[in-house]
């Protein structure tokens, strides 16, 4: 990072800071347009939306704890390789690190994307998010944690359980970067970025960048332990198959998952083409081999399919889980599975961009015991 | 009760083109005997398998799978057969942390002049299932 700035907030309203950052990317020209999360009108949900002049950046909302939608897969559509305009878009970690995935995979030009991260404390479900804002709790009160990098309820609602086990609460190597906490929030706010930028603030100590940097450590210890405890109890609670199709008997094929996953990009899915209509006589000969025939048919061959597809790539954003309508622990199961994959090319998702894809790649000698 | 019925594992063989295919075809023509519970579909190479087609076989009840690729180098399109290896590799993953039992697919590397050894491959193979006994997937209606 060769330009770090400490920021100043006015009257504490970090987010008025954060917009100042951004509408200087767009009077400056570094990007011609900003995709970042936005409030229509006071009280309604956070949108995400284009943004291309200065002041319009008043719709701006970053700071608000939901992710309706990974903006990775909004980005894929607006930076998409081929001759365009320069895209900055505002990304929590596992936003940043699923765009790093789709770089990879060729989704997201890397010559006119400026990723613009923030920090992240976790988000709540939509729907969670609207009930808060419903029954006059703040959801933006989770930031008062920012200092020491805590996401404590709010009213007895949790951030969901992806955000939980989390141990990227910062999304380290994006251009530009936002960070809130380990400081002295609503203060302050961090900018570094890989270029200059026409921002005016103070130079951060070295005891400053010691305590952000402990927080943040700390924050991610704690969610490394989560994560091993709730994934140590999913696998606990796995054995045969049987008990897979049991925490799986709620699914009903509707595919929202691989819709919200920001990794499956695929423009056609096999699972949405007459591959998977079946004759009528089809459905009553299987049912008869086996005496019975759940239905609709497939369901376990689409998580194990999209598992062996995009397993390597998993960021464990937990749109899937968030956007399943029967709440079904896909998140846990993706996330669970996309560990040990991963692990067996010493691969970790959305790490670096220079990181080759374990499927687009191989060496001569390897992976004899299979 | 029948007590010289013993189970028939029923094994859907995906083998390439240029070298397994060939390596089975020869094993017939040089009139070598082996298991038939082998069911055939022809690929042009290992590495355009899509694993989609093996989980799909397990889970219809298949009792084996048998990968058959040309050895690693000898690829007839150079590479596919590498990222044939890499895609197995996860799926058998894949499959393990889904409780399905991994060892039911066999990624064997068979050359075309190979035809002894697919035969001693598919003895082998039958020889293991029978020991595991039929894929508990069929019993389950809820798969």
């Amino acid at each position: 990072m060769t330009f770090r700035v400490l920021l100043e907030t006015k009257e504490g309203n970090v987010t008025a800071a954060i917009r100042s950052v951004l509408r200087a990317l767009l009077e400056s020209g570094r990007v011609d347009a900003l995709l970042a999360p936005c409030r229509p009108a006071e009280g309604a949900a956070v949108v995400p939306a284009v943004v291309t002049a200065p002041q319009q950046v008043d719709i701006c909302d970053p700071l608000a704890p939901v992710m309706p939608v990974n903006m990775a897969t909004l980005a894929a559509r607006l930076a998409a390789p081929g001759a365009g305009r320069r895209i900055g878009a505002v990304l929590r970690p596992c936003e940043w690190r699923a765009a790093v995935e789709l770089i990879k995979l060729h989704q997201i030009d890397p010559e006119r994307f400026v990723a613009i991260g923030i920090d992240c404390l976790g988000t709540y479900d939509a729907a969670e998010y609207a009930e808060m804002r419903r029954a006059g709790l703040e959801p933006h009160a989770l930031w008062a944690g920012a200092p020491a990098g805590d996401a404590a309820p709010i009213g007895g609602h949790s951030v969901r359980s992806a955000c939980q086990m989390c141990e990227h609460p910062t999304a380290a190597g994006a251009h530009l970067h936002i960070g809130l906490i380990g400081l002295d929030y609503p203060r302050q706010l961090l900018v570094e970025s890989v270029e200059e930028l026409p921002l005016e603030g103070s130079p951060a100590s070295e005891a400053t960048l010691g305590a952000r940097a402990q927080a943040i450590a700390d924050l991610t210890a704690r969610r490394t332990a989560a994560r091993d405890r709730i994934l140590a109890a999913w696998r606990g609670r796995l054995g045969d198959v049987s008990q897979l199709l049991a925490e799986f008997a709620g699914c009903v094929g509707c595919q929202n998952c691989m819709v919200a996953c920001p990794i499956c990009y695929c423009k056609e899915c096999i699972f949405r083409t007459p591959t998977f209509d079946h004759e009528p006589e089809q459905y009553v000969h299987w049912a008869e081999r086996r005496g019975a025939l759940r239905l609709p048919t497939d369901t376990l061959l689409f998580h194990l399919t999209r598992l062996n597809h995009m397993a390597t790539s998993c960021v464990g954003c937990g749109a899937c889980e968030s956007a399943c309508p029967n709440h079904l622990p896909v998140a846990t199961l993706f996330r669970a599975v996309a560990q040990r994959v991963q692990a067996q090319f010493d691969y970790e998702a959305g790490r670096s961009i220079d990181e080759e894809l374990p499927l687009a790649t191989f060496r001569e000698d390897e992976l004899p015991q299979v | 009760m029948d007590e010289t019925t013993t189970f028939e594992p029923r094994i859907v063989a995906f083998l390439c083109n240029w070298c397994t295919y060939t390596a089975a075809d020869l094993a017939g023509t040089s009139r070598i005997q082996y298991p038939p519970n082998i069911r055939v579909i022809r690929l042009m190479c290992s590495g355009a398998l899509d694993p989609l087609y093996v989980t799909q076989a397990l889970l219809q009840g298949a009792d084996g799978i048998l990968i058959g690729g040309c050895h690693p180098g000898d690829c007839h399109y150079q590479s596919g057969n590498y990222k044939a290896r890499r895609r197995i590799a996860i799926l058998k993953n894949v499959l393990e942390q889904a409780g399905i039992d991994p060892e039911r697919v066999w990624l064997r590397w068979i050359s075309a002049s190979e035809g002894q050894r697919f035969a001693d491959t598919v003895t082998e193979m039958v020889a293991a299932l029978r020991q595991k006994g039929p894929n508990p997937l069929k019993q389950l209606w809820a798969a």
